[in-house]
């Protein structure tokens, strides 16, 4: 095992990805100290680099913003976004009884169908649009519902980078949200300045506990996070079952699993009186802003990069990967249950069986469409909130069951993951996209 | 069979690899074929194995134009191929691995494992190259897996056995059986392309040589009618010196102690046994080997990558067995790690961001945990002038560079700081040679800056060019180290196993 | 690569004999401290006869608690005895899951006392339950042996069950339906395959996605489709169950492994005839070639593209069968995501299983003992929440795949995509 190493070129140049053989690198790199050839060799650098889309830590919002918008990522991911719509166009059609009744009659009259579809297609879209933007009602239910996204998005974005794939936001939610909630109704007589604060950092904590279980099992013994996480997402859904029954949390005067209510001092404030949207969101922002400066400007970060892109070359550079996945998953789970904390504190008042909602997977979602950036995933969890909120609207008004969501969402995703799949269909010409593989195998 | 090779030409981005090349390998002959890393060997053996297609060109089988899409079609003509680095599952047996892709069956697709054996065996027999049919690859060692290799092409008759660079991971010795079994192939009327970068072995095996040059053919020979240093300056193009020029060493006091030095791998098996060993400021101690002696696990225990199981490492006076790698490299050790795609580089980062790779976090890089760019770049420009690294700019990704500019990025790092001991692996690997010319230099002046230097080198010239001492590594035991001058073949005699006292007999 | 590297190193050896023993000490405690801690004469009562009434009626076992578990109690400590001085060599792992049994018939026997329990009920759920997981871990097997990871297997039972129900209530038949279930299955696996092969997007970030996809489109059309007219598409037809002439008619046994729908019985044939396959045949040489090395693979002119998407979509007619379990044998109807984790499970089993599909068969035995015995408890006057005792699958499985029970050793190839110039 011990000399079982690939070639020393394995991962240099480009054209190396080509072959998985052998250490001699086919480039004709002559040995003339010329000026011509040190000129050549740059140039060949330099049609390298040109292939490849990369973003230097150093850069500044404006480079950022540039390379976003000029880069192949945000046209892939306008165009992810637009197919899904397309296809979840057609999904709306087919499940339409109307319209599959007109298709039935197709050949006789083909504009029945057409007509009958782009009724209830854009009868929804529609609404979804407008339970999504349409007012400061629509505004503050986005809001609400991206706030938790933007948390569990950051959730999984951050082991992301750090080359791990963090499935278990779910769980580490349920645990965040639950001991925060356990503090919420629990102590009885602190003033809202302690209590929120108090609560809210018992629920980051526990979520961030509930991360470096998977993340020192990676570490000491290398089991694969994306299965541990998954097992441990089951555990903690479990143990919120049983815990919800219990005379300690259960509500006295109810049967079915709810705790106990929140104190006043516990919940976050609303900005305006009948919206919901409620200081959860500057908390999220501000927790996003934080989580740039991380990874993004400091040492921390750095070496989270660095590990996440070779683990190897980051230990022989004397750093830590151990500490690295560590410090990756707890923040990660951090984030995770400060984000079940804000939907406890901020929206349900108690504790319900699932409140969690799928919400934890969703991070996965918002994660993969943001790329594990961070300005990314703040977007993109802002998208899925606006979708989510827009998509309870669109079910009120036209009966679409909210679940086209979810479809949508996936769809989205599966275009994002496979960007070569985009560039197949609508045939642009870029090569060397990053497409952020973070999968290694099971192995260690 | 007759093999011609008529004006192929392959492109990859950015470079032309193989750039009309005509080749002619008559039947029953060994044709050498020459070049440094990266010269195109390789890719035009691919081309010709069906794995790559070429862009231009044609291929003729006793004249008869054939295109292979998949080596099944290169296989199916007569063509076999022994990689560079094993083409063996290394979970399966060694008959599964033979027969694989040509397995015969018994009713309802049922393997014949039995069968398979019994053939692997007489062949293995016929041909002198004896292997176990039932042994599990992965328990083999490499001199072994090598046979495997030979024999799965004999297995499917090939007409023509292609090598590709086979003596990598010999010892002289084993590399010189090879050469009786290639002799043999050819007395059966097989033919052979034989590459390497080496001009001996290739006096000693070819009946011609052709020489490709940046993808190109620049000329063709018999061994006897050219000299070695005719080869050497038809390989690079232009006359190259075998030497490096090295001022007499002045050694100071010690820096590096091993003290019955022992490590074992994963899984509890010694890989480093009993090594003692004293390093001074102003010398370089080379260790030679075979590669997978346990010069990796030695190295990685010395710069605090893997800890001890027995014995001790001091650098400088202090013992690392408590320390982390970080404070290892912090305590003045530069490393130079043998797999730079691996270990040395994040090919991803950019140029600045690797130049800082081991002082991240240290000033004036960084201040209060918030890294500090603009210090990051001065400090990347001054290293990309200083050490000659071409690229286009400081956040050009490393991935873009050439292999020999990203070892000089590497090197550019680990040199530039105040070190005491410094540990190269592998420096030289994969490069062109005027990356390798350049790299012996800065070797030599860091050692005449008062830096003791370890040197590990699977590339026996490099080892005798560079050493003021030297060491043999074989089966994780150290054999010396002598003083230089030593003779090459006693060198060669010691990596193979043989008692030094008897190998300096034999090889002086 | 030098020669003396396979063996284990003496000290692990050791190391992991006191882990044993430790773990033996600490059951021993729990039996001795808990499970012998019943009212003095207790009896517990094991039913052996079905319900339905066999040819033979076995009489039901009755046993005193507290001597019986002390008994037990006694010989682990033996065990434990042995594992700290000599060990048991190649049989540790054996031994240790002995130890395991041991003290859950102790839990029984506890949970009994005054009171019955059907070990038929127990052991034909067990099976029952294991179905969808043992089918779900062959398509994981198959593709993790080609060198694919598949975690989308919870998205292909969900979406087998749903077709499968669509598909038998609209042609009123469950063998349609069952066609209906393994196309989907193969549907999603081809997606896979074609995200993964042709468009080399990450395995593991495309099964996540899947599962994502079908849980969010049979949801949808469940409740836009399915919810307004059960009766035209969610009334399947089942398959009915199916007694082995003979073989159904032994006492205990027969009930347990030779009474089941179709689908129970393609568990067992599929396990024993992937194992055929995966290690008997020239396919499966290939296949596993392609896994481990698809280079070497291609070197000798298999085409490992083709295998790999030969084989996730196969698997993913295994996974389709899985799925139909839900609709055409355990229950006579979808609702949405009611596959409820078991792909996952399925996952995990393959992974406990070592990749291989008779081991994944045993995880998945296991993990169904574990629901059964939820259950059989549910109805008990136990102190142990039923809840809680569901979470042993998860816990086993983390400790397996970290590596206490042994190291994992996946196929070499998984997870990355095979790049041809």
């Amino acid at each position: 095992m011990s000399d079982d190493t690939p070639g020393p070129d394995d991962q240099t140049p480009p054209e190396q990805t080509a072959s998985t053989s052998g250490s001699s690198h086919d480039r004709p790199t002559d040995v003339l100290d010329s000026d011509e050839l040190s000129q050549a060799e740059v140039e060949a650098a330099r049609e390298r680099e040109r292939r490849e889309v990369s973003v230097e830590l150093g850069a500044t919002i404006g480079q950022r913003f540039v390379a976003a918008v000029t880069g192949v990522g945000l046209i892939v991911t306008l165009l992810a976004i637009f197919s899904a719509l397309v296809i979840g166009a057609l999904i709306i059609a087919l499940s339409d009884d109307a319209t599959r009744e007109a298709l039935s009659y197709f050949t006789a009259r083909p504009s029945d169908t057409f007509a009958s579809a782009w009724e209830v297609v854009s009868g929804a879209y529609a609404s979804m649009f407008r339970g999504a933007f349409a007012g400061l009602g629509p505004i503050s239910e986005t809001l609400v519902a991206a706030t938790p996204l933007i948390l569990t998005g950051l959730a999984v974005a951050v082991p992301l980078r750090t080359g791990l794939f963090n499935i278990g936001g779910e769980g580490q939610m349920v645990a965040g949200g639950t001991v925060a909630g356990f503090i919420g109704f629990w102590i009885v007589g602190l003033p809202t300045l302690i209590h929120l604060p108090l609560a809210l950092l018992a629920g980051a904590l526990a979520g961030a506990l509930y991360g470096w279980i998977p993340g020192v099992l990676k570490a000491r013994t290398g089991a694969h996070e994306v299965i541990s996480t998954i097992m441990l997402n089951n555990i903690a859904l479990l143990v919120l079952a049983w815990i919800l029954t219990t005379e300690f949390f259960r509500r006295p005067d109810r049967a079915d699993p709810i705790s106990k209510s929140m104190q006043d001092s516990a919940m976050l404030p609303e900005f305006l009186t009948g919206y919901r949207v409620n200081l959860g969101l500057v908390l999220a922002l501000a927790i996003a802003a934080a989580i740039f400066w991380m990874m993004e400007r400091s040492t921390v970060g750095f070496e989270l990069n660095a590990v996440g892109l070779n683990p190897n070359a980051a230990a022989t550079a004397g750093m830590s990967p151990g500490r690295s996945i560590i410090t990756a998953m707890s923040t990660g789970g951090m984030l995770a249950g400060a984000a079940g904390a804000t939907v406890i504190l901020g929206v349900q008042g108690r504790i319900t069986d699932g409140f969690s909602a799928g919400l934890g997977f969703e991070g996965i979602t918002v994660a993969l469409l943001g790329r594990g950036r961070v300005g990314g995933t703040v977007a993109a969890g802002l998208l899925f909130g606006s979708m989510r909120s827009g998509g309870r609207l669109m079910q009120a008004q036209t009966g679409i069951a909210l679940d086209l969501v979810l479809v949508l969402q996936g769809l989205i995703i599966v275009f994002i993951a496979a960007p070569a799949l985009v560039r197949a269909i609508y045939r642009i010409r870029t090569e060397g996209f990053a497409s952020g593989h973070v999968s290694k195998g099971w192995g260690s | 069979m007759r093999l011609e090779l008529e004006g192929i030409t392959k492109r990859f981005p950015g470079v032309v690899a193989n750039d009309h090349v005509d080749l002619v390998i008559e039947e029953g002959e060994v044709h050498g074929l020459l070049g440094e890393n990266g010269a195109g060997k390789s890719t035009l053996m691919n081309i010709l194995y069906g794995l790559y297609s070429a862009d231009e060109g044609e291929i003729r089988i006793d004249g008869t134009p054939v295109t292979f899409a998949d080596p099944g079609q290169a296989i199916d003509a007569g063509i076999g191929m022994v990689h560079q680095h094993f083409m063996l599952v290394p979970v399966f047996t060694v008959a599964e691995n033979i027969v694989l892709g040509v397995e015969k069956v018994s009713g309802f697709g049922k393997l014949d494992r039995a069968r398979a054996s019994q053939e692997v065996r007489e062949l293995a027999e016929r041909s002198g190259l004896h292997v176990d049919p039932d042994a599990k690859v992965e328990d083999l060692p490499v001199g072994i897996q090598q046979r495997v290799e030979i024999l799965k092409a004999l297995y499917r008759d090939a007409a023509l056995l292609i090598l590709d660079e086979p003596t990598a991971v010999l010892t002289p010795q084993e590399s010189d059986d090879l050469f009786d079994a290639i002799r043999a192939f050819k007395a059966e009327g097989r033919s052979v392309v034989f590459i390497s970068h080496k001009l001996r072995e290739h006096r000693a095996v070819a009946d011609r040589i052709s020489v490709l040059r940046r993808g190109s053919i620049v000329g063709t020979a018999e061994p006897d009618e050219v000299s070695e240093q005719d080869l050497a300056n038809l390989m690079v193009g232009r006359p190259v010196e075998l030497v490096v020029d090295k001022p007499q060493a002045h050694v100071q006091d010690s820096v590096l102690r091993l003290d019955g030095l022992t490590v074992h791998d994963a899984r509890g098996n010694p890989v480093v046994r009993d090594v003692d060993l004293e390093v001074h400021r102003g010398e370089i101690l080379a260790i030679a080997g075979v590669e997978g002696n346990g010069q990796s696990p030695l190295v990685e225990a010395i710069t605090g990558l893997r800890s001890a199981h027995d014995g001790s490492v001091t650098v400088g006076g202090t013992s690392i067995a408590h320390m982390t790698r970080k404070q290892v490299l912090r305590s003045g050790v530069g490393h130079v790690p043998e797999n730079r795609g691996r270990d040395g580089l994040i090919a991803q980062f950019s140029i600045a961001e690797n130049c800082v790779l081991n002082q991240w976090d240290m000033e004036p890089f960084a201040k209060r945990h918030t890294l500090q760019f603009g210090a990051i770049a001065e400090h990347a420009q001054r290293l990309v002038n200083s050490y000659d690294i071409r690229t286009p700019s400081i956040t050009t990704p490393a991935s873009s560079l050439s292999g020999g500019n990203q070892q000089k990025l590497v090197i550019a790092r680990e040199f530039d700081q105040p070190i005491d001991l410094l540990v190269a692996s592998q420096p030289t690997r994969g490069i062109d040679v005027g990356s390798i010319e350049y790299i012996h230099q800065q070797l030599v002046a860091k050692r005449d800056d008062g830096t003791a230097v370890v040197l590990v080198s699977s590339e026996l010239d490099e080892v005798l060019a560079l050493a003021d001492r030297v060491a043999v590594m074989f089966r994780g035991e150290l054999v010396g180290p002598f003083d230089m001058p030593v003779a090459k073949e006693a060198m060669g005699l010691m990596m193979a196993g043989t008692d030094p006292a008897e190998a300096m007999a034999k090889g002086a | 690569m030098t020669a003396t590297m396979t063996t284990q190193a003496p000290e692990a050896l050791a190391r992991r004999n006191r882990r044993f023993g430790v773990f033996s000490l600490v059951c021993a405690v729990v039996m001795a401290g808990v499970f012998a801690r019943v009212p003095a004469g207790a009896q517990a009562t094991f039913v052996l006869t079905d319900a339905r009434g066999a040819a033979v009626t076995v009489p039901n076992i009755v046993v005193n608690v507290m001597p019986v578990v002390l008994a037990m109690t006694a010989i682990v400590l033996a065990i434990a005895a042995m594992q700290f001085t000599r060990g048991f060599g190649r049989w540790s792992v054996w031994v240790a899951g002995a130890v395991a049994a041991l003290l859950v018939a102790a839990f029984l026997t506890w949970a009994a006392a005054d009171s019955a329990v059907s070990l038929i009920a127990l052991f034909r759920g067990t099976i029952r339950s294991a179905t969808p997981i043992a089918l779900g871990a062959m398509c994981g097997v198959l593709c993790e042996r080609a060198g694919v990871i598949n975690i989308a297997i919870e998205g292909q039972l969900v979406a087998g069950a749903f077709t499968a129900a669509v598909v038998s209530t609209v042609f009123a038949s469950a063998w349609i339906g069952l066609g209906g279930g393994m196309l989907a299955g193969m549907l999603i696996g081809g997606m896979l395959a074609i995200l993964t092969i042709k468009f080399h997007a990450d395995q593991i970030v495309s099964g996540v996605v899947l599962w994502v996809l079908s849980v969010g489109s049979t949801s949808f059309l469940a409740s836009q489709v399915l919810a307004r007219d059960a009766a035209a598409y969610n009334t399947p037809v089942r398959f009915p169950s199916l007694s082995i002439p003979g073989l159904a008619q032994i006492p205990f046994l027969g009930p347990v492994l030779f009474r089941h729908t179709i689908i129970g019985f393609a568990m067992f044939i599929a396990v024993v005839a992937l194992t055929y396959a995966l290690f008997q045949t020239r396919w499966g040489l290939r296949l596993r070639s392609v896994g481990e090395h698809p280079k070497a693979a291609d070197t000798v002119g298999i085409k490992v593209l083709a295998t790999r998407y030969k084989a996730v979509i196969l698997g993913g007619a295994f996974a389709g069968i899985g799925g139909a379990w839900f609709t055409l044998d355990a229950t006579g109807q979808f609702s949405r995501e009611m596959s409820g984790g078991r792909g996952f499970i399925a996952l995990a089993a393959m992974l406990v299983g070592r990749y291989h599909p008779v081991g994944a068969f045993g995880a998945a035995i296991l993990f169904g003992f574990a629901s059964g015995l939820a259950t059989s408890v549910q109805r008990l006057p136990v102190p142990i929440p039923s809840t809680l005792m569901l979470t042993a699958p998860y816990v086993i499985t983390i400790l397996v795949v970290a590596g206490l029970v042994g190291r994992l050793r996946p196929p070499a190839a998984g997870g990355k995509p095979y790049i041809k110039e």
